[in-house]
């Protein structure tokens, strides 16, 4: 049935706050709907899609994982025949599919993101709820897809994850693993606008009373803008891809140069929706470490204006950027794509420092959520600078290709893991209701950190030294062998630090600690209903005066500025 | 409404400018198109945006106002569909028609099967307030 | 380690920070030191140096750009080190700190201040880039085919062709001290033309000739390979850059031009040598199948 919801009317603003239903984990039963795989499948509830997002796309982690263990086994010996060269362009291209178009973005615009953003501005559920129902399943549809690619004759896609014309026409890749990756991609391209449609939406018009633009948490606020760059980036290369089938099937020669045709065409196609695709994955990461410095630092979020104006900037820049990823075609404008990417670092340094600024005067517990954000913070400064390195085409010209690019995006990629992680461990017992094991959380942290670092400093190096990437050999420079091997290691502690994550899962539930409404003391809207939240997430609301209203709301001698606020603080409360 | 129009009315005027100056330096018509495309994105929901927000005589709604109270908005706030069988089903469709284009064109058959009964189905669901 | 801000009960956002004096101290020193390091060697930071003019200006670039993360990292790490180590609360301590929200004037500087460094690598890169892509007229011109797995060189005006594929490695011999242009083409899908020791790579695309100079200070054999996934054999896509004398040079290509093989020649301290390598067998490079 259809629920017409009212508003959650606080009656007394006096109120102890919300009716606490029972902590325990069924989501619909109030409304008597169906639980267990009926209710996987037909729920149209945003928790209940939001975690089945997060479940799947950590599924897709752990996938697109396995492919990275081979590749970095392969990569331990120069001459290694541990796979063939056809195996290893298939593993490293579907490594880098599944990881970007099937763990992280769906992670980063839908798994919390579904989960979150009602909550944090007070509403029922998002603006289109079938819609969003229809939106997973699309993407667990692509996901299965792409990855049968790996059942066909001829093995699954194995032309690089960006898939260059024109090594992906048919002539150059035959065969239905490739057809099988680009038709996947327009389901889970269409999955991903359906998504930001309805994010923008539900920020627009769902709204509590008093929560104006500039009181939402920076996370929703980083959401509302990956919204706009998901609903701008998608559809071109949904286009893009619907123009590689048709070259491939219908004979036209879009890209193909013996038809008029011009190769070129695709990068550009690619890269306008690849570089906003790379803001897409980051800014909901950097929403999501933004609430956890805050909360384990006791203080409110430092420059909030600042981090609106920087993300919105950052949203802006990203559309004048693409063509960085194609400095060695020669054909690209440098220095328009020079400058706007040096430029595009600024926004992100003013993030960065207001997350220290969080920090500093603060009260700061090493929590295990925290610890990734640190090591977020740590991570993500090292594949920033690298970046910098790489937006003056000069060095790009001799770096592009080579081992010192895939360093450089992946300290990107694991600081936004370890973001995911930070992420997971703070929202956690909000979507559960009960906590995750800190003793094992740390163990995990150790693995994911070090192991990141030991993982991708060696690989800037050998790939100063020249190597390139996409090599499954490199029999004329054993001088590589060692900084490979190191790489491999660091690999291997990523591998074992998700061990303890699923571990630590199986631990949790098993034990099952209760969590409460508010463990960690925190700030925002979501924190003030209970763990997990009812159906349609409140029973009652507490007045939204400024951007922390479950902390102005337990902590009325510490209020945050806002409107109410200020008068009252000047008043001396 | 203002503020969010004023956000889609400033990124398509920052695109459109952002086109401008990439279009008379480099000449390259791909990515002139395209930043032009985008100035679309920008303008066509911003502009719908102001126009509601004027027609509503410059309305400002208990979510746009920092001094609103939470009764303010005591009522109903909408409808929403609750379980659906039918996202599942259309997204099924959709991946037999992707698979129709691989594999070959007999997929269109329950491609259409799925699709059209979740057609259907949406469409009863709506009318009548929910699933059976 | 400096005593943690007392904790306040009242909203006092319009304080300054605690720390703004240490840090301009700080600056300060990070700034003087780069200049007292002056008369040391500036380290590679794991680049080549180059054996091209353009190789080694980009080299200086390279280094620039590390001197420059290195201060702007550093400082960077210096404060969010603090931050996250002089802060930490003591057990038991459940007092809120100070709920300093914004400093106008501290977020206008580190926004300023960025702008001001990105400007400036801008200038750098401008500067070298305009280098590395001049058009001098050149005193010999070499005409790179790439294809699927291996290098063809024909050097227009002469009979001069050395083609290889894979393991062969074939060698594109070349003048030192002279301006050779080269152009650069694709017979298939888009390979990659990347010399690492001189510091610069470029697509070789088909339908489209890429052309570019090098200026070669020295002599040499050097090793390249194709950087732009191609396919089955993309691993093994090695060719070789044999810089040699102007004199080496032209009796190199008078010896092409009589002989009519087209096999990989190896030109090595002057002594000409013609090889027959055909490297491993390669399946013909139409077919992507499974080996």
């Amino acid at each position: 049935m259809t629920d017409v919801i009212d508003r959650p009317v606080n009656l007394d603003s006096d109120d102890q706050g919300p009716v606490n239903p029972d902590h325990g984990h069924d989501h619909g039963h109030d409304h008597h709907g169906p639980s267990g795989l009926v209710k996987w499948m037909t729920s149209t509830d945003h928790k209940v899609i939001g975690i089945s997002y997060t479940v799947t796309s950590l599924t897709m982690m752990i996938i697109g994982g396995a492919f990275a263990e081979i590749i970095r086994a392969q990569l331990v010996s120069p001459t290694s025949t541990l796979v063939s060269f056809a195996q290893y362009n298939e593993l490293f291209t579907m490594h880098g599919s599944v990881m970007i178009y099937l763990f992280v973005g769906p992670f980063a615009f839908a798994g919390l993101a579904n989960y979150l953003v009602p909550l944090q501005i007070g509403a029922p559920d998002m603006a289109f709820p079938r819609l969003n129902l229809l939106s997973y399943w699309l993407y667990l549809c692509g996901s299965l897809v792409m990855l049968s690619g790996f059942l066909t004759s001829g093995g699954a896609a194995n032309f690089g994850w960006v898939g260059y014309a024109p090594l992906s026409n048919v002539t150059a890749s035959p065969g239905s693993g490739a057809d099988l990756w680009i038709v996947a991609l327009m389901l889970t391209g269409f999955s991903a606008i359906f998504s930001g449609v309805n994010l923008v939406a539900t920020i627009f018009y769902l709204r509590a009373p008093g929560m104006t633009l500039f009181r939402m948490p920076i996370f929703t606020w980083n959401m509302l803008i990956t919204g706009i760059l998901i609903l701008l980036a998608f559809p071109i290369l949904t286009g893009g891809l619907v123009m590689l089938y048709c070259d491939r099937h219908f004979g036209t020669h879009i890209f193909t140069v013996s038809g008029g045709g011009v190769p070129l065409l695709w990068q550009h196609i690619f890269w306008f929706w690849g570089h906003p695709e790379v803001y897409i994955l980051a800014l909901p990461m950097f929403g999501m470490v933004t609430e956890v410095f805050a909360v384990f630092s006791k203080k409110p979020i430092f420059g909030y204006r600042g981090m609106v104006f920087a993300t919105i900037s950052i949203g802006a820049l990203s559309l004048g950027v693409w063509a960085h990823h194609m400095f060695t075609t020669g054909a690209v404008l440098l220095p328009f794509f020079s400058a706007m990417s040096l430029l595009i670092a600024v926004p992100t340094g003013i993030k960065m420092f207001n997350w220290i600024g969080t920090m500093w005067g603060g009260k700061v517990t090493y929590s295990t959520s925290m610890l990734m954000a640190m090591g977020f913070l740590f991570t993500f400064l090292v594949g920033g600078i690298t970046g910098i390195y790489l937006a003056s085409p000069p060095i790009d010209f001799f770096t592009h290709d080579t081992y010192f690019v895939v360093a450089h995006f992946h300290s990107v990629v694991m600081a936004l893991v370890l973001g995911a992680m930070s992420a997971i461990f703070l929202w956690f017992p909000k979507m559960s209701g009960i906590m995750l094991n800190e003793r094992l959380g740390k163990f995990q942290f150790w693995f994911l950190f070090i192991g990141t670092q030991v993982f991708t400093f060696p690989m800037y190096l050998v790939g100063l030294k020249g190597m390139p990437r996409r090599m499954a050999v490199y029999p004329n420079n054993p001088s590589w062998q060692s900084l490979n091997q190191w790489a491999s290691v660091g690999a291997l502690l990523i591998g074992i630090s998700m061990v303890f994550f699923i571990v630590n899962a199986l631990y949790s539930f098993k034990k099952r600690v209760p969590a409460g409404d508010n463990p960690w003391d925190a700030q925002t809207l979501e924190w003030y209903t209970s763990s997990p939240p009812p159906a349609h997430n409140f029973v009652s609301l507490p007045p939204i005066h400024s951007e922390r209203p479950t902390w102005d709301y337990n902590h009325p001698d510490h209020l945050s500025l806002g409107h109410g606020n200020k008068e009252k603080a000047k008043a001396g409360s | 409404m203002k503020k969010e129009s004023i956000l889609f009315l400033f990124l398509g005027v920052f695109w459109g400018l952002m086109g401008v100056v990439y279009w008379f330096w480099s000449r390259d018509v791909t990515g002139a198109v395209m930043l032009a495309g985008s100035v679309f994105l920008g303008l066509i929901p911003g502009l719908y945006l102001y126009y509601w927000y004027r027609r509503s005589g410059y309305h400002l709604r208990a979510e746009d106002r920092p001094d609103a109270s939470i009764e303010e908005g005591a009522g109903v706030i909408d409808a929403f569909p609750d379980n659906s069988i039918w996202p599942m089903i259309f997204a099924i469709g959709c991946m037999f028609g992707v698979l129709a284009l691989v594999f070959g064109t007999w997929l269109a058959i329950p491609a259409i099967a799925f699709g059209l009964s979740a057609m259907i189905g949406f469409t009863a669901e709506s009318r009548r307030g929910g699933t059976t | 380690m400096s005593s943690l801000p007392p904790s306040s009960d009242s909203l006092s956002a319009e304080h300054p920070l605690p720390a703004t004096k240490n840090k301009s101290k700080k600056l300060l020193l990070v700034l003087l030191a780069p200049l007292a390091l002056a008369g040391c060697q500036v380290p590679s930071f794991g680049g080549y140096k180059g054996v091209t003019k353009t190789a080694n200006s980009t080299f200086h670039l390279w280094q620039g750009f590390n001197l420059a993360a290195i201060v702007v990292g550093g400082i960077t790490l210096a404060v969010m080190a603090w931050a996250i180590f002089a802060y930490r609360a003591k057990k038991g301590d459940g007092s809120i700190p100070k709920q300093t929200q914004y400093h106008i004037p501290l977020e206008v500087t580190y926004t300023v201040i960025p702008i001001l460094v990105v400007v400036g690598l801008f200038v750098a890169t401008v500067v070298v880039e305009n280098q590395v892509v001049a058009d001098p007229t050149p005193s010999a011109t070499i005409n790179v085919t790439a294809f699927q797995w291996g290098w063809k060189f024909t050097y227009p005006g002469t009979k001069a062709v050395v083609v290889g594929q894979t393991t062969a490695s074939p060698i594109m011999v070349m003048p030192v001290n002279q301006d050779v242009r080269i152009n650069l083409v694709s017979s298939d899908v888009i390979h990659g033309f990347y010399i690492p020791e001189f510091n610069f790579s470029r697509f070789a695309q088909p339908g489209m000739v890429n052309t570019f100079t090098f200026h070669a200070n020295n002599t040499g054999l050097y090793s390249a390979q194709c950087s732009q996934l191609c396919g089955l054999y993309h691993s093994l896509m090695y060719f070789r850059v044999d810089v040699v004398s102007p004199s080496q040079y032209q009796a190199w290509i008078s010896s092409k031009n009589a002989s009519t093989s087209a096999r990989t020649a190896i030109a090595a301290n002057g002594a000409i040598v013609i090889q027959d390598n055909p490297g491993i067998p390669v399946i013909p490079s139409h077919s992507n199948g499974a080996q």
